[in-house]
């Protein structure tokens, strides 16, 4: 079959047939293509020249060059409070998501008893709305009746101030991210089902304990999953959105919960300065090409790729 | 098949190993119980603040298992505002074209970025591989801008026009998967003379069912679940969906305070909201699984 295609193919010339798939090729991959140049490169560069202009969508936008960065780098105090409200919840949440999510997915690798209902659990948040999650995580961290206040409040200890003290507003966002990890407990079941049983069974033969197997084996074959399951979360992290916008709709006490995010969005669409938004957009895009690269760079000495 | 029989055979490799030491596999399940009863609780915390009433809501030690219940809530609640037409704004306004033009526009560009051998084939995916990395919020302002200008401002067009052009991670995931299916199928489809398009609608799609539906639920979700999208283009209280309409909920909350059953109208709602996503996930458990396990994508 194959070499009969192959001599109808042949009995084109080289270079129409060539011509000939490339246009099929193209043809089947335009709408991305299209899709590509207006909703993303278009974007991206008027995205840019918005950003060296003053803009509030009724009069018409004025170029005043680099203001909007100057601005945002001396002459804006709470862009320094968003930047490090954001650097604090990324650099923590993804971790710690990762970490839970990957013990977690190393529980369920082996045969215990009700895996998949264990996995649904698991996974479950990661699936309902987040505007849900918000609404939930509100009632539960409230200060007077919420459940765990609730508890507190009966055996006369302190409260906790989840949402209204600004040293616990981002760990509340944080413990919230930790719950709706499920995505990441999958993708690591699935690394550590291609883990091969010999590796282990020549571990157990050399006396290697359970805590050495998990060390050497199972720790170092899993890291391209680490990887993908870190910069997929940190990327994720800097979009968060729905949480805080819903949790703290003013940024939280003393700006503590306003995210990069919703500091953009806040600008956009509630300030009507999309020139600064704009400028904002630009740099999320810088940070997360910056850190990304950082991630595929550094993980050279840290991934171990199948093979070696 | 012959992956569940290797899974098993692995699975009891595992349990011969671990079964050794019992006590070992008895922290394992108190872990997992104790992990489980934590993700459970939020949600057993809806439901149950759906059942009661005010006074039910503000007692100390709280409340888990409300005498009298009060499931009225749920009807009072889905009634206060129009969450009827909420539904079907988020269903047949959005989730349903979204769901059926991102799935066939993903397919298509799959199709030819795994299925035919062209000059800068791999170039072009690179490049559709990288704009996963390009946040949504990078090009929000500049399309709302532009939307504005097309006056398509409280319409879904700017939320569902966008994905007759195929999405990143649909397109990876079903190229992944057309990758697997023989080429000697589609050679074979030539010969009859079919051409691409119908090779595509005829041959490979009907082997690839597992994976378009994966892609279509995710898309499903995504829509259901949106909240910044309607948020931005959407200001008509007509046109709102679900998640817009839980927003309007919660703007209770902070004006009326908490009382008139704010807490339990809000908990019956989301709960309601969250109930067609548990069928959907226990009725497509695998496809969802098998999803993310291909992208890497999580939920």
């Amino acid at each position: 079959m194959a070499s009969l295609t192959k001599s109808i193919r042949n009995s084109f010339t080289e270079s129409t047939t060539q011509r000939r798939t490339t246009l099929l090729g193209l043809l089947f991959v335009s709408p991305w293509l299209i899709g590509f140049l207006v909703f993303t490169l278009y974007p991206l560069l008027s995205s840019m020249y918005y950003s060296l202009t003053r803009y509030d969508l009724i009069r018409p936008p004025v170029f005043i060059g680099l203001d909007n960065y100057i601005e945002l780098f001396t002459d804006d105090p709470s862009f320094e409070t968003v930047m490090r409200n954001t650097l604090f919840y990324v650099g923590l949440s993804a971790p710690l998501g990762v970490i839970t999510a990957f013990l977690m997915a190393n529980l369920l690798n082996s045969k215990v008893v009700g895996r998949s209902w264990f996995r649904a659990i698991f996974f479950f948040p990661s699936i309902i709305p987040a505007i849900v999650t918000a609404a939930v995580w509100q009632f539960l961290l409230n200060i007077q009746f919420g459940a765990i206040n609730g508890y507190l409040q009966q055996i006369g200890a302190q409260t906790i101030p989840f949402l209204s003290n600004p040293s616990w507003t981002k760990p509340s966002l944080i413990m919230i991210h930790v719950w709706a990890q499920g995505g990441a407990v999958v993708v690591f079941l699935a690394a550590l089902q291609d883990v091969p049983r010999s590796l282990y069974e020549a571990a157990t033969v050399d006396g290697a304990n359970a805590w050495q197997r998990f060390k050497s084996i199972t720790v170092p074959m899993c890291t391209p999953a680490i990887l993908l399951n870190l910069v997929t979360s940190f990327i994720a992290g800097f979009q968060n959105f729905t949480l805080p916008n819903q949790l703290f709709p003013d940024g939280g006490p003393s700006l503590s919960a306003e995210m990069y995010t919703t500091y953009l969005y806040r600008n956009a669409f509630t300030y009507l300065r999309m020139g600064k938004a704009s400028a904002l957009a630009w740099l999320l895009f810088l940070i997360i090409i910056f850190f990304t690269v950082l991630f595929f760079r550094t993980s050279r000495n840290w991934v171990h790729y199948g093979g070696d | 098949m012959a992956v569940t029989h290797l899974d098993n055979a692995r699975m009891a490799g595992v349990s011969r190993t671990s079964i050794k030491v019992p006590w070992v596999s008895f922290i394992k399940y108190a872990l997992l119980l104790l992990l489980a009863f934590m993700f459970v609780l939020p949600l057993l915390w809806m439901v149950s603040s759906a059942l009661k009433i005010d006074d039910q809501v503000y007692r100390v030690p709280p409340i888990w298992f409300p005498v009298p219940a009060h499931p009225e809530n749920f009807y009072n609640a889905w009634n206060r505002y129009n969450f009827s037409l909420f539904a079907f704004n988020s269903v047949v306004r959005y989730a349903i074209p979204s769901t059926i033009l991102v799935t066939l526009s993903s397919a298509i560009v799959a199709y030819g970025f795994s299925r035919l051998h062209w000059v800068g084939r791999n170039l072009l995916f690179g490049l559709c591989l990288a704009t996963i990395m390009i946040p949504a919020q990078v090009t929000l302002v500049p399309l709302f801008i532009t939307f504005k200008q097309l006056g398509w401002l409280n319409s879904y067009q700017p939320l569902v026009i966008p994905g007759m052009f195929g999405s990143p991670w649909f397109i990876f995931l079903l190229r992944q998967f057309f990758m697997t299916i023989p080429q000697e199928l589609s050679d074979a489809a030539r010969i009859d003379g079919a051409s691409e398009l119908g090779i595509l609608t005829r041959v490979i799609m009907p082997l690839s069912v597992p994976s378009l539906i994966a892609v279509a639920l995710f898309q499903f979700l995504a829509t259901w679940n949106d909240y910044l999208g309607p948020l931005v283009y959407i200001n008509n209280q007509q046109l709102f969906p679900l998640a817009l309409g839980i927003g309007l909920l919660r703007r209770a909350l902070s004006e009326t305070g908490t009382t008139g059953l704010v807490y339990p109208y809000l908990m019956a709602v989301s709960a309601l909201v969250t109930v067609p996503i548990l069928f959907l996930y226990f009725f497509a458990q695998r496809r969802f699984i098998e999803g993310i396990t291909t992208t890497g994508m999580k939920g």
